[in-house]
């Protein structure tokens, strides 16, 4: 009824290559902005903040980098945690040696130095494909967490080897309050997340894609792989490499390299899938309910338990959360491989006929 | 309809090529020429190395011995994507289209080539990278137009039937603007309705474009009347070679296809 | 000198913990072309059945020790048996034709799902485990090196269990009806269906084969470190192992899996401490990772030819 594009004409290529070509998601697009710059800064508690919208926010954008390499280009990584490590201990090491870099941009060229390490993990990518590269991305995490532990220079030669963000502040205002912090996060998710939605829109995301769904296609019409391939790994990184900073120094403050463990890669993985391969909206949806799950598991299982009579320890709950996790995994695979992203597209399919069954 | 047009200029030579897979040889000294703006065929039963005579050619196999010559530069070995840099177009036997993208983005990766953006516009989408997109998406709707597949841009190709699949497959490879094509059976598993459609594409194409065309094709009707001269291997010798009334005549090539012993 | 070989002996024991591990991925990657990355997490509910069954039978049923270890070690088989019919009959069985890569990532899903299923119901403790190996240390070679060389009797067992058990598994493969069929799955899966070979029933089958040597990986790693959380993740020790030996070759299992244990444990002794030591984490990785760049199909698997 309200969801038709009838009427909605396309008179140039333009009109027909925008983002969002039918009218009504431009303007849900838009009320959702508004509300999440304009409302939600008012009406939402710091608990809000701290357990749901910062990491929902932040992991959003480590999640849209890893499905630059996972969903368009088709390179599994586990490593995406040592990417964050990397962008997290860049930036810290850039506030820290250059005193006075604003620390956002610390952040920014954090993004950098881990998309330069993506690319040189990235290299043997280039013979290897598929559990190879699993493996090389393993290779990148278990040297990351070695590294920021053993290595003192990386921290540095703090003794409890576990650093401190430098108080976060820009053109002399402080941004250290949850609100800020939030907006902060939200400024970098909507801008970078736009840009790797236009990057995949265009002919390098495309050039991932050829990759991805038949590689020796994709070279015979003269994709470069090699270059195909860094070129994914570097912008995945980099997005990753920003996440790990903004995680950092905006939602932990202090940190050590147990902050990027290979839990942390996994759990981005599993929002890439849940969310839906290949698909930036996926990435937010999957990111969000990774956050949430565990959130509404530890408030809702141990009443329900109470009902029967058992005790369910927090303990229990992580095992079933990672029980959850994982057959929703399998689930989506064996479904739906694009994920949540896959069945809002479903949903607004339905939404264009209702009320009408045809 | 048999066609007699002459040819001068020698797009492609291939000189003595051997190709060979451990012990089993693939190809054994092959020679012969494709000239400029004329359709060539290579035919031959399974197994007589067509495909590998164009593996060879794309750059996909390394002959061990032999040279192909091509544009009058002698190259030894390049990768494929090479090939396609230099105008080597290229379909297959089996559909190997980009199954995740639809029409549309399978067709404008075609013209990937052609694209240079950095990634710094491609992020920002403003300026030369918006002008790029549609500027080569207008080239790619020629192309949408010609092959009369416009219903079908915005489906994912997975969900084509097959026909349809071959025909994206040739947007595809027309894309790039080739010099020349490579045709890979591209009307295997096709019923007449739709092998007269392509065989018209295939026409058009050398026509309009001027595009040389070099196809393997196992139905003999299409091969005698669309192709200009045709080249017979079996297993992996040259048995024959000229113009589709030489071919037709030709001993050998009879022999090959109603197996006569050894 | 003594030294030196004191550690190279005990990373070539502790190698071979690691190839029992990597033994299961062959298996079932020769079989049905899965990298099952839930092994690590069958090791783990393996030897947690195992422990579980075994105390609670001496405990609280005071079984003599001998019916109570083969009562621990049924249940743990049993329990075996289940995943590996779930696994076939709930996710193999959809994901036919699927790219691997869909498929691994599919049992990276079932990885979570048995550790917490199997921590849920067996607990989430370190338990000790005893199944009657001697774990005393011993002096070998005394009249060589002065003061001999030091290594683990325990360790020695295990190598001795692991050979056994590659033993049997080469006389399963190469002399059984079932064997015959599952090489011949393993090359090619429409053409051994064709000759009326049950594709599911094999897979059960692998699957099951895998899961007992994942329960005797488990019996062996859980005597020497007691039953815990991180058996499962010492399994990913295989991806090197298996990138070494390639992913289709059982004696590369075994050799990927004594290289890597040698190497890291010559690697953490003598190169470590220059480092700031605990490279025994990432040595494996890297080395594997370097060994790809010069022959990206392990030592002994297949090169792939790749057709268009």
């Amino acid at each position: 009824m309200f969801y038709r594009e009838a009427g909605q004409y396309k008179a140039s290529y333009q009109a027909d290559q925008a983002i969002f070509p039918i009218a009504q998601d431009r303007i849900v697009v838009v009320a959702l902005l508004a509300v999440a710059f304009l409302v939600v800064p008012f009406v939402v508690s710091e608990y809000t903040y701290r357990a749901v919208l910062i990491p929902v926010v932040i992991l959003s954008l480590a999640a849209i980098g890893l499905n630059v390499l996972m969903g368009y280009c088709g390179q599994v990584s586990l490593g995406s945690g040592a990417f964050m490590a990397v962008g997290a201990y860049a930036a810290f090491n850039l506030s820290v040696r250059l005193p006075f870099l604003n620390p956002f941009v610390c952040i920014l060229l954090g993004g950098f130095v881990a998309a330069g390490v993506g690319i040189a993990f990235g290299v043997p990518s280039l013979r290897i494909k598929g559990f190879y590269l699993a493996c090389a991305t393993l290779a990148a995490q278990f040297f990351a967490d070695w590294a920021f532990l053993r290595i003192k220079w990386f921290t540095n030669y703090t003794p409890s080897g576990s650093v401190n963000a430098p108080p976060l502040q820009a053109f002399g205002y402080d941004l250290s309050s949850p609100t800020a912090n939030y907006l902060v996060s939200l400024v970098f998710a909507v801008v970078l997340g736009l840009a790797a939605k236009n990057i995949v829109r265009g002919h390098v995301g495309r050039q991932w894609m050829a990759i991805r769904d038949m590689d020796i296609a994709a070279e015979i019409i003269g994709v470069r792989p090699m270059y195909a391939k860094l070129t994914a790994f570097a912008v995945s990184s980099f997005l990753i490499g920003v996440a790990g900073g903004l995680w950092a120094f905006v939602y932990l403050g202090s940190w050590e390299p147990a902050a990027f463990s290979i839990d942390r890669s996994f759990q981005l993985m599993f929002m890439v899938i849940i969310g839906g391969l290949g698909s930036i909206l996926g990435s937010v949806l999957g990111a969000a309910f990774i956050v949430l799950l565990p959130i509404f598991l530890n408030q809702a299982l141990p009443p329900l338990g109470a009902l029967f009579g058992w005790k369910i320890s927090t303990a229990t709950v992580s095992h079933f959360e990672s029980m959850i996790f994982g057959a929703l995994i399998v689930f989506f695979l064996i479904v739906e491989p694009h994920g949540l992203a896959r069945l809002w597209s479903v949903a607004k399919e339905k939404l264009r006929l209702w009320p009408f069954p045809h | 309809m048999t066609r007699t047009r002459s040819f001068n200029e020698v797009l492609l030579a291939v000189e003595n090529i051997s190709l060979s897979f451990g012990g089993v040889k693939a190809l054994s000294d092959i020679s012969f020429d494709i000239a400029k703006g004329e359709i060539r065929a290579i035919i031959g039963p399974n197994g007589a190395g067509k495909s590998s005579m164009l593996n060879c050619i794309n750059g996909f196999y390394h002959p061990q011995q032999g040279a192909i010559t091509y544009k009058g530069v002698r190259r030894s070995q390049m990768r494929p994507h090479q090939a396609a840099e230099q105008g080597i177009g290229r379909t297959f036997q089996n559909i190997a289209l980009f199954r995740g993208m639809s029409t549309l983005d399978n067709i404008m990766t075609g013209r990937n080539l052609r694209m240079k953006t950095g990634l710094f516009w491609q992020a920002l989408r403003i300026g030369p990278a918006a002008r790029e997109e549609i500027e080569h998406r207008k080239v790619v709707e020629h192309i949408i137009d010609f092959l009369e597949i416009q219903h079908i841009r915005k489906v994912p190709v997975g969900q084509l039937p097959y026909g349809l699949q071959k025909r994206v497959e040739l947007g595809r490879a027309l894309a790039a603007q080739p010099e020349l094509l490579l045709l890979d059976e591209p009307m295997a598993g096709m019923n007449i309705e739709e092998k007269q459609d392509m065989c018209r594409f295939v026409l058009d194409v050398n026509d309009e474009f001027g595009t040389t065309i070099c196809l393997i094709e196992h139905d003999m009707g299409v091969v005698m009347d669309i192709s200009d001269r045709v080249v017979v291997l079996d297993y992996g010798k040259k048995i024959g070679d000229g113009v589709p009334d030489e071919i037709k005549g030709n001993q050998a090539v009879i022999d090959a296809y109603l197996g006569v012993s050894h | 000198m003594a030294f030196f070989l004191e550690v190279l002996i005990g990373g070539l024991l502790a190698g071979v913990l690691y190839s029992l591990v990597a033994l299961g991925f062959v298996l079932i990657f020769k079989a049905s072309g899965v990298f099952n990355f839930a092994q690590g997490a069958m090791v783990l509910t393996a030897a947690l059945a195992l422990v579980r069954t075994l105390d609670i039978a001496q405990k609280e049923w005071h079984w003599p020790f001998g019916l109570a270890l083969a009562a621990g070690f049924a249940f743990a088989a049993v329990v075996m048996a289940v995943i590996a019919w779930a696994a076939e009959r709930m996710v193999l069985r959809k994901l036919v034709n699927q790219e691997g890569i869909i498929l691994f990532m599919a049992t990276i899903g079932m990885t979570f799902f048995i550790e917490g299923l199997a921590q849920t119901l067996f607990g989430a403790d370190v338990y000790p485990l005893n199944i009657g190996l001697p774990k005393e240390p011993v002096f070998i070679l005394e009249s060589v090196f002065d003061g001999g060389i030091l290594v683990n009797e325990l360790d020695i067992w295990a190598a001795v269990i692991a050979g056994l058990l590659v033993a049997g598994l080469a006389l399963f493969f190469q002399r059984t009806r079932i064997g015959r069929a599952l090489r011949a799955v393993a090359d090619d899966h429409a053409a051994a269906q064709s000759v009326g070979i049950p594709l599911n029933q094999i897979w059960f089958i692998v699957w099951l084969v895998a899961g007992l040597v994942a329960l005797v990986a488990g019996a062996v790693w859980g005597s020497k470190l007691g039953v815990q959380f991180s058996l499962s993740l010492l399994a990913l020790k295989a991806l090197p192992v298996l990138i070494l030996g390639g992913f289709t070759s059982v004696p590369g299992a075994i050799i990927g899996g004594l290289i890597i244990g040698a190497g890291e444990k010559l690697a953490e002794v003598f190169v470590g401490p220059s480092m700031g030591g605990g490279i025994e984490i990432w040595f494996a990785y890297v080395l594997a990772l370097l060994f790809l760049l010069v022959r990206p199909q392990g030592l002994f698997g297949e090169r792939i030819i790749e057709r268009v």
